[in-house]
């Protein structure tokens, strides 16, 4: 029963005092990325989830089961709601060992039972043999696996995670990235991961939803919102930069400043719209040889900088200024400096045209 | 030593422990969390007994449990005479008096628990009874231990309030801090010496006790 219903589907919608307007289903197994600033709601919308916030107006169903209903006036506790929530500081019990933190979770089940399975789980999450300590006696890591372990103990219709990797230091972080991306593989719910790191949405997630001022501006896949945003706000909220003015001027062709741009295709716009130009970083290259293909341009090095191996140029058409990034090995083999003249290409297939909203 | 005095002391110290913990408990939770209006007002009230005189807070009390006002004679149907000038009476204002050295320990250690924690429970499935028990309660349990104490504490050495509501009735009222006085107001000051000393080592070994035990406790680690 329920196979078809998508595993977790909600519909949000109040004016204050926090604004939403969300809606959005998850597929089995799939891991949701919701991004925004601090402020946009993401965190709110987790609570909805989990029941400790109550939207104004909205729906949620999740495994079959609805929620809320504010319609029908269903709001379950969230006693009721069998979702696994790690909260962003984790929010252990600090009384409790690590072991007792997972069993607490399973109060309805056999005693015998719960130490086993809270047992399994710790030792799922790599903390076999740290049972006894209690959270002051665990590094930040070992602590996010066990709350990771706590929220799994109730066999959850959805995992949320809270900003889940944002308490602890940049090395720990990428192991426990993989053990995530790991559960995700093995788990058959669906994950709701709330962040504010582009890259951990982009690596983690199937899917993104982008959210700013509790409006759902976008969602889809890491792809489709890097390269297509669908508004302004979405390509900021993703760090584009290349955003330049145009204007189309037939049905294949956008004009930014002095330059005759070829777009695969315009996104709807229509001639003699006035829209946005997105190039990503992906669709730009520096080349040698300039015959014959469309959306050559030449302009100026104006700027360089090292990010490590890769380093960052800023480069001058005319006045239309876009950056790009090469391997730092490819500048300096070119012997890239300020100044110099370069060619670029802009492959039609990336340009991406932004209508005015 | 009047031992019956002292005898008289536990009883009204224990007793009063006893009976306002568990209201205390519930009054600094409600406190703490509960949507509760006037909450301002609702503490400055639970606060007055720290800041009145205790002649006066005695002389307001005694009127109030008079057999001559409403609130003494409803007491005296419960009681089978207005509570002034008995165990009663002295009870009774005990437990006013005290409130504050009650429910402000309790309620800031409630208050120091983050939301979150709370929140963690109910995802985690706990009831709200449940959450209480094996969440909030083991995680305030040093202010509670912290109430006792001073509640305890203060009771043994009460007495304005207890003088102006009771008087010195010997096994009735006669409190061992009144019985102090009466004996200095005899010129007796070896037998007030005596029974100062017990007091003041009644209160250090309670005290004692009490911390000893709230250290245990916060460094035990709770089985469930």
């Amino acid at each position: 029963m329920g196979s078809e219903l998508p595993p977790l589907s909600l519909a949000l919608k109040q004016d204050a005092p926090i604004p939403l307007d969300v809606s959005l289903s998850t597929r089995r197994g799939e891991l949701l990325a919701l991004i925004g600033p601090s402020g946009s709601g993401k965190t709110t919308v987790l609570r909805s989830i989990a029941g400790l916030y109550r939207p104004a107006g909205g729906r949620i169903t999740a495994g079959g089961e609805t929620w809320l209903d504010t319609d029908a006036g269903i709001d379950l506790a969230p006693q009721a709601r069998r979702v696994g929530l790690v909260f962003q500081d984790y929010a252990l019990f600090p009384h409790l060992t690590a072991l007792d933190n997972v069993r607490l979770a399973m109060l309805g089940e056999k005693e015998s039972e719960r130490t086993r399975r809270a047992k399994d789980l710790l030792a799922r999450v790599h903390l076999a043999g740290l049972e006894a300590r209690r959270p002051d006696q665990l590094s930040g890591g070992e602590r996010q696996r066990v709350a990771l372990a706590r929220a799994l103990a109730r066999n959850p219709k959805v995992l949320l995670l809270d900003e889940p990797f944002s308490a602890v230091d940049r090395m720990t972080r990428e192991p426990l990235k993989e053990e995530l991306a790991g559960l995700h593989r093995a788990l058959d719910i669906p994950i709701v991961l709330v962040t504010h790191d582009l890259e951990e949405a982009q690596s983690l997630a199937d899917r993104i939803c982008v959210l700013e001022r509790g409006k759902a501006l976008q969602i889809g896949t890491p792809e489709d919102i890097r390269l297509r945003p669908a508004a302004m706000g979405v390509a900021r909220l993703m760090g584009q930069t290349n955003l330049i003015a145009g204007l189309v001027l037939n049905g294949s062709h956008i004009r930014c400043g002095p330059h005759v741009i070829a777009a695969r295709q315009l996104n709807g716009a229509r001639v003699g719209d006035e829209v946005t130009a997105l190039f990503p970083a992906d669709c730009i290259s520096l080349i040698d040889d300039v015959g014959g293909r469309p959306n050559l341009l030449r302009g100026t090095l104006s700027e360089l900088q090292s990010l490590g191996d890769v380093t960052g140029l800023t480069l001058d058409f005319e006045g239309m200024r876009l950056r790009m990034k090469v391997p730092t090995r490819e500048a300096s083999m070119r012997a890239l400096r300020p100044g110099l003249m370069v060619d670029v290409e802009l492959d039609p297939a990336f340009v991406h045209v932004i209508r005015k909203s | 030593m009047d031992w019956p005095a002292f005898s008289l002391t536990l009883q009204l110290a224990v007793w009063t422990v006893a009976l306002l913990l568990p209201c205390a408990v519930l009054i600094a939770r409600l406190l703490a969390w509960g949507r509760i209006p006037m909450r301002g007002a609702i503490e400055a009230l639970i606060m007055l007994p720290l800041v009145l005189p205790p002649t006066v807070l005695g002389f307001y009390l005694l009127v109030a449990f008079s057999p001559q006002s409403e609130l003494g004679r409803a007491l005296g149907a419960i009681f089978g005479r207005a509570p002034v000038f008995s165990f009663t009476g002295i009870l009774l204002a005990s437990l006013i008096v005290n409130l504050p050295f009650a429910v402000q320990p309790i309620q800031r250690a409630f208050e120091a628990i983050p939301r979150n924690v709370r929140e963690a429970a109910f995802v985690s499935g706990l009831s709200r009874w449940q959450t209480m028990r094996r969440i909030e309660l083991p995680l305030a349990w040093p202010g509670i231990i912290s109430a006792i104490a001073l509640t305890f504490a203060h009771t043994l050495g009460e007495f304005g309030v207890i003088l102006m509501i009771g008087g010195s009735i010997p096994g009735e009222t006669r409190v061992l801090s009144i019985a102090i006085y009466d004996r200095v107001q005899a010129f007796d000051i070896a037998g007030a010496g005596v029974m100062s000393a017990v007091l003041l080592g009644f209160s250090l070994f309670a005290i004692a006790v009490v911390h000893t035990l709230a250290r245990r406790k916060g460094a035990a680690s709770h089985g469930i």
